[in-house]
């Protein structure tokens, strides 16, 4: 247990500094500060300020939106750029169980972008400042969207098993996150009801992360939301290893 | 110290490497030779786990590579064909990553570095990120991520490739004093660097292995291995090719060359080997006082052996008939 411990952790804190190695992580808050700040404030979109409402509903409704391009960008690189490099060989031959690699990276990516999101707090300080919010939906809404965060990152991190090439592992990602968006998006679902039973439309949208996600931003922390994400970042890390052991077969 | 039983990898319905077996004891150094897509790495990646075989077993040490590949990996050290290193990490963080990972913790981490560095002479580099080194230098560092455990065991595809002289001699001299204590492997493609460094090589083709032996035992199955080269002045060629002719485990003996002033044979044993070849020939020269020009006994040549061995069927053919 220990030396499994040490054998993530030792894993993540090299991933953690490949982020920092470069301008890349800086270039990435930045954008995603910059998307979400606008997105977030706009007159014609998120209208924080025109709502008058002490609430971050007009900067969560984005997160889902903005993540499906950010986070594949963090995540396409998690295993691709080690096939390419050849750095894997080097990896999977080291005394560690491959699982363990696989969960250390994920963790440092995921803990990467629980930073990008920290780094939001002036949104929380302004909404303080200017009104007086109810802080329970805020911080269901924060742990929310880190367990979205969490979904897509384990998603990128099947796709970028899948190839070598980054490209490739994003755009598959992003139509993957995609679907996950889509099943559970109102306009969507409000089309499929015309014609298909209730019951199908709603398994459908269960297996989106907007249904789930919604759930937190209205402050209800449900076990139900928290073991789908969990679930899907298991199922997605469980993928990973099965391709990276095929791909070693093959 | 590596026990290889019986090892089968297929892609597909292409057999890459096919039953092999073979040992490795501490102390021995083990070259790998075969041509291009002979399953030299695909053999390697078996040994170090990084691919699973179709069928047979490893064992490095007490541990199998299916069974306990943490227990197995622990022993060994591994330096892959392209020598990958992280090119986003300094040599340093590198090292210390390899030596973590590996479970070396505290003072015991300074010294593994501090020893690497100074076998591979990185000093000079150790703060440089990977991606912004030689080619030599990366290698060299890969090497010794390799060794900072100070591993039992040592598997190295192509060690030397891409270095200068200077570093292959460098590299070759590490292989060759560490392998009085390790049990090593490495696969090459420079005929006189088994020569220089393995006790024991291996050559293999299309998967099987087609030769295993020490070095010297290879060069004797070269063609041309104990054929003696006479030049001998002031007699006939023809008079010294029938005396030579009835020495007793003789081939054949061709007249190479002949004039007023000597003549110049070649002498081809019957057997490979020819220890008393050398002393009948010299017993004749004595008998018939002949002057001597020239006397030279041929050494195989491992190039030989290796390109009749691992020829492409239709070549290797015509060459046995002839």
């Amino acid at each position: 247990m220990n030396q499994t411990r040490s054998n993530i952790w030792c894993v993540l804190k090299r991933e953690w500094k490949g982020y920092f190695a470069t301008p890349v992580a800086f270039v990435f808050i930045v954008i995603f500060l910059a998307l979400i700040g606008f997105f977030t404030f706009s007159s014609q979109l998120g209208q924080f300020f025109e709502r008058e409402e002490a609430s971050l509903s007009s900067f969560f409704t984005w997160h889902p939106w903005i993540y499906l391009f950010l986070v594949p960008s963090v995540g396409m690189r998690l295993w691709s750029e080690e096939r390419r490099q050849g750095t894997m060989e080097l990896l999977l031959t080291m005394p560690v169980a491959p699982w363990h690699t696989i969960v250390g990276k994920f963790l440092a990516s995921w803990a990467f972008l629980a930073l990008a999101l920290l780094l939001t707090f002036p949104v929380v300080f302004t909404t303080g400042y200017l009104g007086d919010p109810d802080y329970g939906p805020i911080v269901c809404g924060y742990i929310g969207s880190i367990f979205l965060a969490g979904g897509y990152l384990a998603v990128s991190s099947m796709t970028s098993a899948l190839t070598r090439n980054q490209v490739i592992s994003f755009i598959l990602s992003v139509v993957i996150c995609l679907f996950l968006i889509l099943a559970g998006f109102p306009p969507v679902t409000d089309m499929l009801i015309q014609w298909a039973p209730g019951w199908l439309v709603d398994t459908v949208s269960s297996f989106s992360v907007m249904t789930h996600f919604f759930s937190f931003q209205r402050g209800v922390l449900d076990s139900r939301d928290i073991i789908f994400f969990l679930s899907l970042i298991g199922f997605c890390l469980f993928t990973t290893s099965v391709i990276l052991r095929s791909l070693r077969t093959n | 110290m590596i026990h290889v039983e019986k090892l089968v990898k297929a892609f597909g319905p292409k057999i890459a490497v096919n039953r092999i077996s073979f040992q490795v004891e501490r102390g021995e150094v083990l070259g790998f030779l075969g041509p291009n897509g002979a399953g030299k790495s695909t053999t390697m990646r078996m040994i170090t786990g990084f691919i699973p075989p179709t069928e047979g077993q490893v064992r490095v040490g007490d541990h199998n590579i299916i069974d306990q590949p943490i227990h197995a990996k622990r022993l060994m050290g591994y330096l892959p064909e392209s020598a990958p290193c992280y090119p986003d990490m300094t040599v340093h963080g590198f090292l210390d990553f390899a030596a973590e990972i590996r479970g070396i913790r505290g003072g015991d981490r300074k010294r593994a570095i501090h020893r690497v560095v100074d076998l591979c002479f990185l000093e000079s580099v150790l703060h440089q990120s990977v991606d912004t080194l030689s080619k030599g230098y990366r290698h060299r560092t890969c090497f010794a991520q390799s060794i900072i455990h100070d591993p039992d065991v040592l598997i190295m595809d192509e060690p030397t490739d891409g270095l200068d002289p200077n570093q292959k001699h460098e590299v070759r001299g590490i292989i060759k004093r560490m392998g009085e204590k390790k049990a090593i492997i490495f696969s090459t493609h420079i005929l006189e660097e088994v020569e220089a460094v393995c006790s024991r090589a291996i050559i293999i083709d299309r998967g099987e292995i087609v030769a295993n032996g020490t070095p010297d035992e290879l060069k004797n199955r070269s063609r041309n291995a104990g054929t003696v080269h006479l030049r001998i002045g002031g007699v006939s060629g023809t008079m010294v090719r029938e005396k030579l002719q009835q020495l007793s485990g003789v081939e054949h003996v061709t007249l190479l060359s002949e004039d007023a002033t000597h003549a110049e044979v070649s002498v081809k044993p019957e057997a490979r080997e020819s220890g008393s070849l050398g002393e009948q020939i010299s017993d004749l020269i004595h008998r018939e006082s002949w002057r001597i020009l020239k006397l030279n006994r041929q050494e195989g040549r491992l190039d030989e052996v290796f390109r009749d061995i691992t020829k492409p069927d239709t070549i290797k053919e015509g060459g046995k008939a002839a």
